[in-house]
């Protein structure tokens, strides 16, 4: 299979900020190949790089085997390009917005208008056609912002964070046309900071945080690499903090339980790593119970994504997303961010 | 809501598109729809907003009244023999409003920018990124002549005469040397400048101080010495001087002097030359802020 992107040894800074500190990843043709990390994880800086509007400070950025830094024109000739942020022109009909971008891509306008009437019908926006994109809602907006992007039948189609801040329908209407796009033979890069997202989605990820990629792979292959099963107990509905301590290391010292923690904000359960092949439900209930500890829920499941990440950086995604929301000047990046080059 | 068919052709990639291969069939084809269909964009915009085009031809209007009204009383000859204010005004409004609005074509780019809309345009494969320049001078360019119009009818109606259809021609090639000048430095303040407040801040300083400066209100021999250099050094003087000669004389050419400075009358080729040399200075020099974002 040939390769649709290459981006080896990424580096980007702003200032004394290192958005992209050493990003490595391929994306073969035809696949569905998701971005997966916390806010701030560098993600866009990723992706405005591959798209021809930021300039990297080192490493190579491939497109079909053609440099984005040295031929940026064949390039975006290439790509199909859905930012993060909507920006339509909201005095213009989505027709006319479609018009704009084909003829920025260069379709001839007999084929403009087919491939316009085929997009819109095809993502249920004929109805709205001629009114203006001003009076749209946020999943019309983001369906008309991916039939712009997909307009001139890119060759791979990039889309920053495409189902964010969208109702559950618009969501599944993304997702669904995903996978027909898929079937078409269009290769997609998606970033999100959804697990289950790309979970479902993509046919191979990699987890970038900080700026770099603590993982790559299916998540299948990912899910395998952090190996074991999972295991949620809860002692109590809630378990003081003492008693959960205790059990912690009663379980410890069980042959099957890897590991063992405590989590806190789900009123002190525990997390138990335990060998893929132990019948581990059974042999914790015969410990506990021996030792006179009570269960209130107990459940056994597959490693997630999340636990891949949990893995490489001690944290869970979601504690990632708060301290990440905390720390960042959303204002001053937005200001920033046109200047970015 | 979405067609259920397994595969949909119109889906797939398609290289048929993809000029790039060999070279584009024609750049200069792809140039002009590129810069056809933005400069649609715009008329589409002040179609559904005409509050520009309305103020833009309110405003000189006003001037027109206003000024003409300041200097009624004006002791006769004070302008020059045989000539009453309101021809000697005509041509210093004519220039500075054609000149305001170009100084303003920046700021719907730099809106698209802060907005986003500009990413697209930047992802795109444009034959040259000149197009985004070209169509916001086309757009400037017909506004400026609609209100020349105005302005020329409005003050021949005020009793400043109409010059003869060369003269007016001859207008007409003026207020487009300077609009697409000034047109070209405020795109390229657009891209230079990081956000619309420091480019109204650019705007605010320039406009009015470029105004008085010039000899659209007085002429030189009214001014301090000082300002009397720097309006000859000022680009809207060499604008605004031929078109008042064109108002006043009907015979004149390529090598009839049109202007004074402090040091030495000029011809009128050698205005048209340096307004076009100041298109090409400012031309050049926003080359690499367009370039700059990673062309
Ligand atoms: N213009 C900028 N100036 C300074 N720092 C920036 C700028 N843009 C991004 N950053 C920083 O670079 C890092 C990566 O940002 P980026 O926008 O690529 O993250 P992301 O993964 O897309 O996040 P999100 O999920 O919130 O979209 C962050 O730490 C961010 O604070
Ligand atoms: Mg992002």
């Amino acid at each position: 299979m040939a390769t649709a992107v290459l981006i080896a040894n990424l580096q980007k800074s702003y200032g004394s900020i290192a958005a992209i500190k050493d990003i490595s990843f391929v994306v073969e043709q035809g696949e569905i190949f998701g971005l997966l990390g916390p806010n701030g994880a560098g993600k866009t800086t990723t992706i405005r790089c591959l798209a021809t509007l930021a300039k990297p400070d080192g490493g190579q950025v491939e497109v079909c085997g053609i440099s984005a830094v040295d031929k940026p024109k064949a390039v975006r000739q290439r790509l199909g390009y859905v930012a993060q942020e909507v920006a339509l022109d909201k005095m213009l009909t989505g027709r006319e917005l479609l018009e704009l971008q084909a003829a920025l891509y260069h379709l001839p306008p007999v084929a403009a208008k087919e491939r316009i009437n085929s997009l819109l019908e095809l993502l249920g926006l004929t109805d709205y056609a001629e009114r203006k994109t001003g009076t749209y809602s946020g999943g019309l907006r983001k369906r008309l912002d991916l039939a712009a992007g997909l307009l001139h039948q890119p060759d791979i189609l990039i889309l920053d964070e495409p189902t964010v801040g969208l109702d559950i329908e618009s969501r599944f209407i993304v997702w669904e046309f995903l996978g027909q796009l898929k079937a078409a033979g269009t290769t997609v890069l998606i970033t999100s900071h959804y697990l289950e997202e790309i979970d479902a989605l993509a046919d191979r990820l990699a987890i970038i945080d900080q700026g770099v990629v603590i993982g790559s792979g299916s998540p299948a292959e990912l899910k395998e690499r952090v190996g074991g099963d999972r295991v949620t107990l809860q002692i109590k509905e809630f378990t003081p903090q003492e008693e959960a301590q205790q059990a912690k290391t009663m379980l410890e010292s069980l042959a099957f339980v890897k590991s063992a923690t405590i989590n806190s904000t789900r009123g002190n359960s525990l997390n138990l790593v335990v060998e893929r092949e132990s019948d581990a439900l059974r042999e914790l209930e015969q410990s506990l119970t021996a030792k006179g500890w009570p269960i209130f829920s107990m459940a056994q499941s597959r490693p997630s994504l999340d636990d891949v990440y949990l893995a490489a950086t001690g944290r869970t995604l979601m504690d990632a997303e708060m301290a990440a929301a905390g720390t960042r000047d959303l204002k001053a990046e937005k200001k920033q961010s046109m200047n970015r080059r | 809501m979405i067609t259920q068919s397994p595969i949909n052709k119109s889906l797939s990639p398609n290289s048929s598109f993809k000029k790039d291969v060999e070279p584009a069939a024609s750049p200069l084809a792809d140039f002009f729809q590129e810069t056809f269909a933005l400069t649609k964009r715009l008329f589409i915009q002040l179609q559904r907003r005409p509050s520009t085009l309305v103020a833009g031809v309110i405003q000189p209007f006003m001037w027109l009244l206003l000024f003409g009204a300041l200097f009624a009383n004006a002791p006769v000859g004070l302008f020059g023999e045989e000539l009453n204010y309101g021809q000697f005004l005509a041509p210093g409004v004519i220039v500075f409003t054609a000149f305001s609005g170009a100084l303003n074509a920046g700021l719907p780019v730099m809106f698209d920018r802060e907005f986003g809309f500009l990413n697209r345009l930047l992802v795109a494969p444009l034959a040259s990124r000149y197009s985004i320049v070209a169509a916001s001078t086309i757009y400037i360019m017909a506004l400026s002549f609609i209100q020349t119009a105005v302005i020329v009818a409005a003050s021949a109606f005020l009793g400043a005469g109409l010059p003869n259809i060369a003269g007016l021609v001859a207008i007409s090639l003026i207020v487009f040397l300077i609009v697409l000048g000034v047109t070209a430095l405020s795109l390229g303040l657009a891209f230079a400048l990081p956000g619309h407040i420091e480019l109204i801040a650019v705007i605010f300083v320039t406009n009015l101080p470029l105004l008085f400066a010039s000899t659209a209100l007085a002429p030189l021999s009214f001014m301090a010495k000082w300002l009397q250099t720097v309006a000859s050094l000022n680009p809207l003087t060499y604008a605004i001087e031929p078109i008042r000669y064109l108002y006043l004389h009907r015979d004149w050419g390529i090598s009839t002097p049109v202007m004074d400075t402090p040091w030495i009358s000029i011809s009128f080729g050698i205005v048209l030359l340096i307004l076009l040399a100041f298109d090409a200075l400012v031309l050049l020099a926003i080359q690499p802020l367009l370039r700059r974002r990673f062309a």
